[in-house]
């Protein structure tokens, strides 16, 4: 059972990833309970996953949220994984999946997944961030949620507020 | 100029707190160098040869009295008593220690500043021109416009990892000051027929390594529509740059990669689904923020001072001083007065922390308080009397900031160097201060007339070298640094890459190699024609010809 953080809160989870998105894959057979599959994997059997109620699909930071255009009402969890915490294309996805696509299930940032990205996370729209396992220590992921705070009236609009702060607050001349 | 609100307040306060918390962690190993790198960066701070390094930001180049004492204080508290005026209007600090760089952080927030996205692969520090709002051709102030960009960029959640640094520029007159064709966004100010305020908006341009002039891809976006368009840009961007290769990851590399009417099409399409969505401007934002920048209590003066005639007849040096650093004012009996950071005895843009203090002394008693920094590393008093020049041309000349060189050969643009930088592959100053030497005879200077001098130690052009009317770009050869010279380059209306002249210069021999540029050029000029125009009409044989001419020995020559 992995620890993760859901809504601002410690959580353990019983997700599992299947992170190979090798052609190979598409052929396996997939393990039992609620499980994630690489897109790939989810476009090569869609109408038989589709059946499967605990099914999530992940996204690379160079898919194409537009694949999941189809089937964004029933799915009810999509992930985005990080390939390197500094490749900031997932932010992005997050951003298109929720307001174009108008995602409403759970949003969870997969891969390296960093407490200083924390916020900004969260402000693209991610509602579940999950650090690969064994890069913190329950007290340093108790820490982590702090940063989920870090800035209480952020100038964009986001996730958190659809209006930026000038349409949101009376400003001071 | 703008004054911070409790929300800019509270953004740069939480700032601080949070790198803070950073350094800590860092400090205490539960972060490693990979993961620290882009924080620190994002918060301004290098690792360098000496030392690290912190640039401050200064955005579109305003400063108050306060702000600059405070730089003056950290430059004596934290660094060797001096700081360097960069190319992109901000300041940098070559020697504070990692550990005291929240505690210089927490000193910048008190005076409403920071060093938020100064460096690393976001949105950096937006510039300008440095005569905004004093300028006679000036159509749209472009301050206020500067400062939504500053809030909108700063800390914005998506835009923080993007492929590359992503800089932008706004000009809102008739001359490009702001060096708008050279960056990844470059925002030009203009009314449409029915006198409405827009953007020209120009995507894909920047130096460095692959220099490139931006390239129009909207003739005009009304105002409204300014984030959103921006932000069209940089989610197509962030989502198609590339990211396999760092050195060409710029968006210039993807617009060409793409073709800019494709580039276009994308962007009009992402840009479609945001127009006259929430972050849309509003007029009352607009108006808050522009409530700011209205002009300063200006008294109704003559048109000329009697004993500033005078003074110009009578002193030969305060008149030398006059033409070249001081420019018209739109207002009557005003002047603009630009310092001279450029000298034989230091590095350009270096100003120490006395000086700062007798800056912002002189901005208090006779500019209404403000300072401007310009790309070309000097300093701006925007708002002085006419009548109070001879007074403070005496006090600047007392402090080594009046030399009388401003768009002359001395006034050159450098980076800092393989001295200082980490990046650097060859010197800057000791050239700089060369050409300087070479060039100090004022009547030669003068008669040499308009003339830019860029160097940058290494091909990311932090000196602007391929805008240089004669550009110098250091490159290591085996250990051994040499000089590429350009000329033909340019910034404003007429941006322009330099083209290269031949093979690279030793050290010992690229201040020869300018002289018989500048040689070759007062020997072919026409009347009135500044070196730019004569490389224009004859191109670049006649130069190249006589550059190489009397070299020494040819196995000092390096290839290319």
């Amino acid at each position: 059972m992995a620890k993760l953080i859901r809504n601002g809160r410690l959580v353990t989870d019983d997700w599992q990833i299947v992170l190979s998105n090798d052609a190979a894959v598409t052929a396996l057979a997939l393990p039992t309970g609620r499980v994630i599959v690489p897109l790939a994997t989810w476009r090569a059997r869609r109408d038989e996953l589709r059946a499967r109620p605990d099914t999530g699909v992940w996204l690379d930071g160079a898919d194409d949220p537009e694949d999941l255009a189809d089937d964004i009402d029933r799915l009810t969890l999509i992930a985005v994984r990080f390939s390197k915490f500094s490749d900031g294309r997932g932010y992005s996805l997050a951003h298109l999946l929720r307001s174009r696509f108008q995602f409403s299930g759970e949003l969870r940032a997969i891969g390296e997944v960093l407490r200083d990205q924390f916020n900004y996370l969260k402000r693209c729209g991610f509602d579940t961030l999950q650090p690969q396992e064994g890069r913190y220590t329950d007290a340093q992921l108790e820490a982590s949620l702090a940063s989920l705070a870090d800035f209480t009236n952020p100038y964009q609009a986001g996730a958190i507020s659809a209006s930026p702060l000038f349409r949101l607050v009376r400003r001071a001349a | 100029m703008y004054q911070y609100d409790q929300y800019d307040q509270q953004i740069v306060d939480e700032r601080v707190a949070q790198f803070l918390d950073q350094t800590r962690r860092y400090l205490a190993g539960e972060l490693s160098e990979d993961e620290f790198r882009p924080l620190r960066l994002q918060n301004g701070l290098y690792i360098q040869r000496h030392a690290p390094m912190l640039r401050v930001a200064i955005p579109y180049g305003l400063l108050s009295s306060r702000q600059l004492r405070k730089l003056a204080y950290i430059a004596r508290t934290y660094d060797r008593g001096y700081g360097h005026f960069t190319t992109r209007q901000n300041i940098q600090f070559n020697w504070p220690t990692l550990e005291s760089v929240p505690e210089i952080l927490a000193e910048l927030a008190t005076v409403q500043m920071h060093a938020i996205q100064t460096s690393g692969n976001c949105i950096r520090n937006i510039t300008s021109d440095p005569l905004a709002g004093v300028a006679g051709d000036e159509r749209v102030d472009p301050r206020p416009w500067c400062e939504i960009l500053r809030q909108w960029s700063s800390l914005h959640p998506e835009f923080a990892f993007l492929p590359r640094k992503f800089k932008i520029a706004v000009n809102g007159a008739a001359s490009d000051r702001a060096l708008t064709q050279a960056h990844d966004i470059g925002l030009d100010l203009k009314h449409d027929e029915a006198g409405k305020v827009g953007f020209r908006v120009l995507v894909g341009g920047g130096l460095g390594r692959t220099p490139v002039i931006g390239k129009e891809i909207a003739a005009f976006v009304p105002w409204q529509h300014l984030l959103t368009y921006c932000e069209a840009i940089l989610r197509v961007y962030n989502r198609f740059g590339r990211r396999d290769n760092l050195y060409k990851a710029r968006i210039k590399i993807l617009v060409n990669a793409i073709g800019i009417d494709a580039f276009r099409e994308q962007v009009e399409a992402e840009w479609a689904r945001l127009k006259d969505g929430p972050s849309t401007l509003t007029a009352a934002e607009v108006d808050r923020v522009s409530a700011h920048f209205i002009e300063p209590g200006y008294e109704n003066l003559p048109d000329e001072d009697l004993c500033l005639r005078h003074h110009l007849a009578d002193d030969k040096a305060f008149a030398a001083w006059a033409r070249r650093n001081v420019r018209a004012h739109k207002r009557r009996g005003y002047a603009i007065v630009t310092l001279s950071t450029k000298r034989r005895d230091a590095a350009p843009g270096d100003v120490t922390a006395e000086q700062m203090e007798r800056i912002a002394g002189w901005a208090d008693e006779f500019s209404f308080g403000r300072i401007r920094v310009t790309h070309e590393q000097n300093l701006v008093l925007a708002d002085v009397r006419r009548a109070d020049l001879y007074v403070l041309w005496h006090q600047v000349r007392a402090a080594g900031l009046a030399t009388p060189n401003i768009g002359l050969a001395s006034d050159l643009i450098a980076c800092p160097g393989s001295d200082f930088c980490n990046l650097g592959n060859a010197r800057s100053i000791p050239i700089a201060n060369a050409i300087q030497e070479r060039f100090d005879d004022l009547d030669t200077l003068h008669d040499i007339g308009e003339i830019e001098i860029n160097i940058s130690g290494c091909v990311n052009a932090c000196g602007h070298h391929h805008v240089g009317h004669i550009g110098i770009l250091g490159v290591d050869k085996n250990g051994e640094e040499f000089y590429q010279v350009t000329i033909g380059g340019a910034q404003g209306n007429r941006t322009a890459i330099g083209q290269v002249i031949g093979p690279s210069f030793p050290a010992d021999e690229v201040v020869d190699a300018v002289e018989r540029l500048v040689e070759t050029y007062l020997v072919h000029r026409n009347s009135g024609e500044r070196f730019i125009d004569t490389v224009r009409r004859i191109g670049v044989g006649s130069f190249r010809t006589h550059a190489y001419s009397g070299r020494q020995a040819e196995g000092k020559q390096a290839n290319g």
